[in-house]
C-alpha cells in the first residue's frame, strides 16, 4: 500500500482527508521546482517525476471509489480495467428504472422538485452501499474481498447516475 | 471520439427500441451492465413455440457504441434459433460497427445481453 505509506497514513479506507491534504502539501513543497532551480537537470527531472507521483497518489486516495479500487488491487483483485459485465437482475432493474425516472424529470411539471426528490433517492442508495463498503473493505479473506469488489462495481453505476443527474440539472438551467 | 458511420446510423435511427411485457412466457429478458462506464442494457426477445426469435426490443442507457451494439443485435437475432443467437460474438459486433479498442466493452455488453436473455428463457421453461 505504497500510496498510504507515501503520505505516512495508516492503511485504512476511512482516511483522514485533512491529514492527507496536509501531508500532500508538505510533500509537494519538498519537491517544488524553486528548490531545484540550481540543481542538476537529472535532479530536476527526478523532482518533477516525484511531484507527478504525489499527485497521482492524492488523486487516487482522495476519491472513495478509486481508493477502494486501489486497496482491492493491492490485495490482488484488479477491477479497474475489467471488461466483464455485471449480471445482477434485481440491481440492474433498479438502475434501469432510475434511468427512466431521470429521463422523465425533464418533462416534469416541477423539475426542481423532481430533481431534489431524485437526488434524495440516489443519496440514500449511495449511502447504503458506502456503509457496506466501509464494513467489507476492512475484511481480508478472499470471499469478503470479492463481495467488496461487487459493491464497488455497483457504486460505479450510482456514480454514473449522479453524473447523469448533474447533466440534466445543467440542461434545465441552460434553458 | 469519432464514431463510425454505422454507429452514427444506429444512434440516429435506433432499431427496435422499446419493451415487451417481461411476464409474458414467450418473452426472454436479458439485463446487463458495464461497471467500467455505468452503462445499462436491457434486451428482450420474443420467442415462438418452435424456438425461433420472432422479434427483439432493447433499451440502453449508455454511450453511442452501447446503443449501436444493442440496436444491431436486435436486427441480427431476428429469425435465429436460440442456439444460433448464442453464437453471436462480441468480435462480430466490433467488426461490423468498427468499434475502437476502448469501446470493446460495449460489444461485450451486447453479447452478454443475448446470453442473459437466453438464460432467462431457459429458467422460465
Amino acid at each position: 500500500m505504497k500510496y498510504f505509506a507515501l503520505f505516512s497514513l495508516p492503511v485504512d479506507f476511512n482516511i483522514d482527508l485533512e491529514l492527507l491534504n496536509q501531508a500532500y502539501l508538505q510533500l509537494q513543497k519538498a519537491v517544488h521546482p524553486d528548490k531545484y532551480a540550481h540543481k542538476s537537470s537529472a535532479e530536476q527531472l527526478l523532482a518533477v517525476q516525484k511531484s507527478a507521483q504525489i499527485n497521482d497518489a492524492l488523486h487516487i486516495l482522495k476519491h472513495p471509489l478509486k481508493r477502494a479500487e486501489y486497496m482491492l488491487s493491492e490485495r490482488g483483485i484488479d477491477i479497474r480495467a475489467e471488461q466483464q459485465t455485471l449480471q445482477d437482475p434485481m440491481f440492474l432493474m433498479q438502475q434501469m428504472e432510475l434511468r427512466e425516472e431521470l429521463e422523465d424529470i425533464k418533462e416534469a411539471n416541477d423539475p426542481d422538485a423532481a430533481i431534489s426528490a431524485f437526488d434524495k433517492q440516489i443519496k440514500k442508495i449511495d449511502l447504503d452501499y458506502h456503509t457496506q463498503l466501509k464494513t467489507l473493505i476492512a475484511q481480508t479473506d478472499i470471499e469478503q474481498l470479492h463481495r467488496t469488489a461487487d459493491v464497488v462495481r455497483k457504486l460505479k453505476f450510482i456514480y454514473k447516475l449522479r453524473e447523469e443527474l448533474e447533466r440534466v440539472e445543467d440542461s434545465l438551467f441552460d434553458d | 471520439m469519432a464514431y463510425s458511420d454505422k454507429v452514427l446510423d444506429h444512434v440516429e435511427n435506433p432499431r427496435n427500441v422499446g419493451a415487451f411485457d417481461k411476464n409474458d412466457p414467450t418473452v426472454a429478458t436479458g439485463m446487463v451492465g458495464a461497471p467500467a462506464c455505468g452503462d445499462v442494457m436491457k434486451l428482450q426477445l420474443k420467442i415462438s413455440d418452435e424456438g425461433i426469435i420472432e422479434d427483439a426490443k432493447f433499451k440502453t442507457y449508455g454511450c453511442g457504441s452501447a446503443i449501436a451494439s444493442s440496436s444491431l443485435v436486435t436486427e441480427w437475432v431476428k429469425g435465429k434459433t436460440l442456439d444460433q443467437a448464442a453464437e453471436i460474438k462480441n468480435t462480430d459486433i466490433t467488426a461490423e460497427l468498427e468499434l475502437p479498442p476502448v469501446k470493446i466493452h460495449c460489444s461485450i455488453l451486447a453479447e452478454d445481453a443475448i446470453k442473459a436473455a437466453i438464460e432467462d428463457y431457459k429458467n422460465k421453461h
